[in-house]
């Protein structure tokens, strides 16, 4: 050896034994370096040494001999090559296992140097005799194209691939489609067009860029596939599974063939086999047209995903993840089960509150009395975040099912008397959406409410209140005593809190101007002067120029009827929810967000958006204002791309968290109100901070639309945590027709708002030209992406 | 979707590494440092899949371990899972017992093994006998005295029938049928119950020799229904919501007429999955009387039958009665069994080692609470009973007839038990 080594420390003992001449001490020595590796010391020094004892007789050592190998011939591409001749020479050991050991290894040094003597006996290997080295040899491919695509095309391992999946043994099968679809996968990712880079840097030269036709799935393909599928291991079944929900059915037949094919796989002990044949049956189902068949798919369906609910926790959680994202679809497959997914004691946090989500899914007027039983027993429980989302169901159910709005708001009352401080809480914001569905119904408990003022220490609990008092303003007697509590802390409150105490004491003016009088000018006052937030200070000064030029106009803006709200049927636009619903299983499908907002490629995918967003450039300002909100959806999180290590949720993750619940509302308003412009207004009206721009907005700027729009699709990791449409609806109160706030915003509002704004513009405009400049600056203060795509325009 | 999972790791309590395995070279050794950071050193991580950047983590925690996937892509989350619970399950067979002295005790064993059930991302085989065929420690090799001819191992590992050889051979031919349910029950505190259904599970150990063809069949009501002879007997058929199976049973076949056939592995494995939610017989009733006298005091007298057949017994009866956070200490009283106070769990644990059939007993208590300034409500958790009754179905599920065909026409001997348990699945609200 060259350079001469340490003659003592613990590599050099080790050395010492590798080079032992008895066996025993060589193969502790082995085991010993091995160990070193797993908990992190460099081992790469051993090298040489290591490699003397690969050729042995013992199996168990040469495997060890090997996983070194795989750790370290990336360090030692160089001394890769001393192990070649004893690879390939165990390429044709008799013994089977001894000749897929060796193929497998060889496959995944990631050395360039191994890879030319790889060629012959992987082309040997992948005819082999044996299907244990075959299965083996098949994956090899999709290794050797992972590092050099071109050698697979050169030596047509992949035609040799697709010929195994004629191979007689279903492992076999198996593999062969697993590599192909791995290989498929890896050619789609390379890009387009040759200029451009990936972020691979084992990428092939264009020139030797396969084409997406590697793996066609052609119809003699697809018998052989679901011959395979009945009789493979559970594993090698996914693989078949996710190839045929890539297949494109020729025609209704075919479609109806798989499916009842694909079936019995429901009754699969492993879980993923299961929602595996569930992905492909929502995919194939699309285009079967014969009824009795669709209600025997989904009659058949139920069952299984019910079965899933007793699995490990892990598992319970992915099924249920999914179901939630099936009953988005179909909302009946499980109408009968409500009871499986009432929460257990001893269920782990994450699991319970996935079960909530579904049961107020599952909810109906049959089963609603139970349900709020066990929602009132969950309200009792220990862990405060599920009780509050257990209270917040209440709520739901009671916006979900009008027949039972009475019961679950006297559930709501029962809780109140508990005193519990954040059930206390919670009720009183889930009360407030009551009543914005159910307007002058339950009049009754407000002298309950207002005797829990002191309670209230939550911002958002406490504005709920004070928006209901506003409301109520003319029906509660001491409106004016309560409002004028809030109006003595007015400095120390958070803005929301500041915000609705003007709005309710402007609403109070307006319905009782005599009593009144003095104490909105104390709040105009107060919100003018001292208060340093623009919103505050914009909101009191457009109050205020309402006020004194026309009340008339400021009541028609300020008491406008608000349209009732009520609860989305999915959480997800439509286009994604198909996306979604072809991926069932995977995380996608688990976060409820499309793959490309979180995986890998990134950067590609951030190209990509920023491309889709170039592309109106020459249509005209409205439609591509339109093209953004689309984009907006199609890539909820352009933020996460860029952050490659720690989690980048947790500093800015309460605005991203209300930019995502708006998104998911926006984008189905997007749906219902049918003409695209308005919804994207609507979006941008919710989010900027003036009213007065937005007006602005609407008729001119779409330049400034798209960055406005562009905060919507910074998704939070956290966004799993379930995408409510109630729990969203809380700012509602925010926004009397007059000043929506930047905060959050529901797109129903945001459009009464719009209405009420229509009315009187040119009293408005006429304010307009000192509020502008903070909104300028909120947009500059909005995050870096908005910057990046600022540029675009 | 591509690769299922792209590197494997097990870590112990405080975040080092104990197993590491890359599957793709997209990841880099120090993304294990990201997962202790974020899940092992972070108190509240609420989600058992964790996404940091573009890299997902799965974990699973069992014992002092946690076994964790970690990919790069949009992997499908249920195989994963289920991957890491195989992983768990096979360690188990092998080792008896997953946790960190184990894993450091076996690492080299473990290498072997995950080199052969997970390749490249794919999981391959993951049959736990086939597994034993080749690859072996001291233990296992003495029993499975001599070595298989490789090419055999190779051959079943990846056969048609990859989880039996050919040439099984016994002298005399038997096969055993464990029919265990576990009953779940949610009761209200007025006793309505909210929720009772059966995960039930058949276990068989078969010692039959060559290639078995079996049939199994159940007092299922679908099956006795086709038959045509509902009149007589549907009286005691159980209705089945859905059941799974063993990857040796012919899935079409079920589909198409309901009939379970299969070949089934030598040794004992899990046969199927069922569940049953119409006419359970709950085993046990509870009258509970829970009154909280005054603030220090909280007086309980439950009732407990035994509602099931007089000649049949109940083993381990244990009920975990909970009691107040500030409970200082109670004071029990019991017909049968024990009763003790378990501070740590705030909890009356009351055991009886042996209930008969239609046997009543009662316990009465009083808990001293200290006083606190907290306002809030005790929350009463349920009371929860756990419980093995041997020859008793809380579903009513019976095996109708275990057949066996072989073409050497030898006739073998069948054993059935019965078993119902629950373990943390039987609540009663009180």
């Amino acid at each position: 050896m060259a350079m001469a080594p340490p003659r003592k420390g613990e590599n050099y003992e080790l050395r010492q034994q590798l080079n032992s001449e008895y066996r025993d001490k060589r193969a502790d020595a082995i085991k010993r370096v091995i160990a070193n590796h797993t908990i992190g010391k460099d081992c790469s020094g051993l090298f040489p040494d290591v490699v003397k004892n690969m050729q042995t007789d013992d199996l168990e050592q040469k495997k060890l001999v090997y996983l070194y190998l795989m750790n370290y011939a990336k360090t030692q591409p160089e001394l890769v090559i001393l192990a070649v001749n004893t690879f390939v020479k165990d390429t044709a050991d008799p013994n089977p296992l001894v000749r897929a050991l060796a193929i497998r290894t060889m496959s995944i040094l990631r050395a360039e140097k191994i890879l030319d003597y790889l060629a012959s006996p992987l082309s040997r290997c992948l005819k082999d005799e044996n299907p244990y080295v075959r299965k083996t040899a098949a994956l090899c491919v999709a290794k050797v194209f992972d590092l050099k695509p071109e050698l697979c095309v050169e030596y047509g391992f992949v035609e040799t691939l697709r010929d195994l999946i004629g191979d007689g043994n279903p492992m076999v099968v198996a593999n062969a489609v697993a590599a192909l679809a791995d290989i498929y996968e890896a050619s789609q990712n390379l890009p387009p067009t040759p200029p451009a880079s990936p972020g691979r840097s084992s990428s092939p030269p264009p020139s030797s860029k396969p084409n997406s036709e590697l793996f066609i799935i052609d119809p003699p393909t697809l018998t052989k596939l679901l011959v395979a599928l009945n009789e493979c291991s559970e594993w090698g079944r996914i693989a078949i599974l996710n190839t045929l929900a890539r297949y494109k059915a020729l025609d209704e037949k075919e479609s109806e063939h798989i499916c009842e094919r694909v079936m019995p796989q429901f009754q699969h002990v492993n879980a993923a086999v299961v929602l595996g044949a569930v992905k492909v049956i929502m995919i194939h189902m699309k285009a079967v047209t014969r009824e009795d068949l669709i209600k025997s798919l989904t009659r058949k369906m139920a069952p299984p995903l019910v079965t899933l609910i007793s699995s490990p926790p892990e598992v319970q959680w992915v099924a249920l993840r999914n179901i939630n994202l099936l009953l988005q679809k179909r909302p009946d497959i499980l109408a009968n089960e409500m009871r499986v997914f009432f929460c257990k004691y001893n269920d782990p946090p994450y699991v319970k509150v996935e079960k909530l989500d579904i049961m107020v899914r599952l909810a109906s007027e049959k089963n609603v009395d139970t349900l709020l039983g066990e929602l009132k027993e969950y309200a009792s429980e220990v862990d405060v975040d599920f009780v509050r989302k257990a209270v917040r169901a209440v709520g739901q159910v009671a916006i979900k099912i009008d027949e039972a709005a009475e019961r679950c708001v006297s559930v709501l009352m029962e809780l109140i008397e508990t005193r519990v401080s954040y059930v206390v809480q919670e009720a009183v914001i889930v009360i407030k959406d009551i009543f914005r569905k159910y307007p002058h119904s339950y009049e009754g408990i407000i002298p309950t409410l207002c005797s829990n003022l002191e309670e209230l220490d939550e911002p958002e609990a406490k504005a709920s209140l004070i928006w209901i008092i506003g409301e109520y303003a003319e029906k509660i007697e001491n409106a004016d005593e309560l409002l004028g509590t809030f109006l003595e802390t007015f400095k120390e409150e958070s803005y929301p809190v500041q915000l609705q105490t003007l709005t309710a004491i402007v609403k109070l003016f307006l319905k009782k101007p005599d009593e009144s009088q003095a104490i909105v000018q104390r709040v105009l006052q107060a919100a003018t002067k001292d208060c340093d937030s623009a919103d505050v200070r914009d909101r009191a000064y457009i109050y205020w120029r309402l006020l004194s030029s026309d009340p008339a106009a400021a009541k028609s803006v300020v008491l406008a009827i608000r349209p009732p709200i009520s609860l989305p049927q999915t959480t997800v636009p439509p286009a994604i929810l198909e996306e979604l619903l072809s991926e069932v299983s995977s995380l996608a499908s688990v976060y409820h967000k499309p793959a490309a907002t979180f995986i890998g490629k990134g950067r590609l995918g951030a190209e990509e958006m920023q491309r889709r967003a170039l592309e109106p450039e020459e249509d005209n300002a409205r439609e591509k204002a339109l093209q953004t909100v689309v984009a907006g959806q199609q890539a909820e999180n352009l933020l996460d791309f860029d952050s490659d290590d720690i989690e980048p949720t947790s500093a800015n993750s309460s605005s991203q968290n209300q930019s995502l619940s708006m998104f998911g509302n926006s984008s189905s308003a997007s749906g219902h109100v049918g003409a695209g412009i308005s919804s994207a207004t609507l979006s941008n009206v919710a989010k900027s901070s003036n009213p007065l721009d937005e007006l602005m907005d609407l008729f001119s700027t779409a330049s400034m639309t798209t960055p406005q729009n562009q905060p919507q699709p910074i998704a939070p990791q956290s966004a799993f945590s379930g995408i409510q449409g109630l729990q969203d609806s809380t700012p509602s109160l925010n926004n009397d027709n007059t000043a929506p706030t930047r905060q959050q915003q529901q797109p129903h509002d945001a459009f009464a708002g719009l209405t009420g704004l229509s009315s009187p513009p040119q009293t408005l405009g006429s304010g307009s030209t000192s509020p502008n400049p903070p909104q300028q600056q909120q947009k500059q203060g909005g995050g870096g992406a908005q910057d990046d795509l600022l540029g675009l325009f | 979707m591509r690769s299922t999972k792209q590197a494997f790791f097990i870590f112990n309590q405080k975040g080092e590494v104990l197993i590491s395995r890359l599957f793709r070279q997209d990841l880099k050794r120090s993304i294990s440092d990201v997962f202790r950071i974020q899940v092992i050193s972070n108190p509240d991580v609420r989600s058992p899949i964790i996404t940091l950047g573009s890299t997902s983590f799965f974990h699973v925690r069992i014992n002092n371990v946690y076994v964790v996937g970690v990919t790069k892509c949009n992997a499908s989350a249920a195989l994963v899972f289920e991957f890491l619970y195989r992983f768990i399950t096979i360690s188990r067979s092998y080792f008896s017992k997953l946790d960190e002295e184990s894993v450091k005790n076996n690492f080299v064993l473990i290498y072997e093994l995950l080199d052969e059930i997970i390749d490249f991302g794919f999981p391959q085989n993951s049959e736990i006998d086939t597994l034993k065929m080749y690859i072996t420690t001291e233990s296992i090799k003495s029993e499975m005295a001599v070595r298989e001819d490789s090419s055999k191992i190779t051959i079943q590992a990846t056969g048609a029938t990859s989880w039996r050889r050919s040439d099984v051979k016994y002298r005399k031919n038997e096969a055993f049928v464990d029919v265990i349910e576990t009953v779940n029950l949610l009761m209200s505190k007025e006793g309505a119950v909210l929720r009772a259904d059966v995960d039930g599970q058949i276990l068989m150990r078969a010692y039959l020799s060559g290639t078995p063809e079996c049939k199994f069949g159940l007092n299922d009501k679908l099956v006795l229904q086709k038959r045509g002879n509902e009149g007589t007997k549907s009286d005691d058929a159980v209705e089945l919501d859905d059941c799974q199976f063993h990857q040796c049973v012919r899935l079409g076949k079920f589909d198409s007429d309901r009939s379970i056939s299969f070949i089934p592995p030598d040794g004992e494995f899990e046969l199927m999955r069922y569940r049953s939610t119409s006419n359970i017989n709950l085993p046990f009733r509870l009258q509970t009387h829970v009154t909280e006298p005054s603030k220090s005091r909280v007086e309980y007298t439950i009732h407990l039958k035994a509602n099931f057949d007089s000649k049949l017994n109940a083993n381990n009866v244990i009920l975990r009665i909970p009691t107040p956070l500030n409970t200082t200490g109670v004071q029990a009283k019991v017909g049968i069994g024990k009763a003790k106070y378990v501070p740590g769990e705030n909890v009356i644990v009351w055991k009886i080692p042996r209930l008969q059939g239609a046997q009543e007993c009662t316990l009465t208590a009083e808990a001293d609470l200290a006083a606190t300034t907290h306002r809030q409500a005790w929350s009463r958790p349920p009371i929860q009973v756990d419980f093995s009754v041997v020859m008793f179905t809380a579903s009513g599920l019976l095996v109708r007839f275990l057949k066996v065909f072989e073409k050497s026409g030898y006739q073998s001997v069948k054993w059935v038990r019965y078993l119902s348990k629950a373990n943390g699945s039987y609540q009663i609200r009180f």
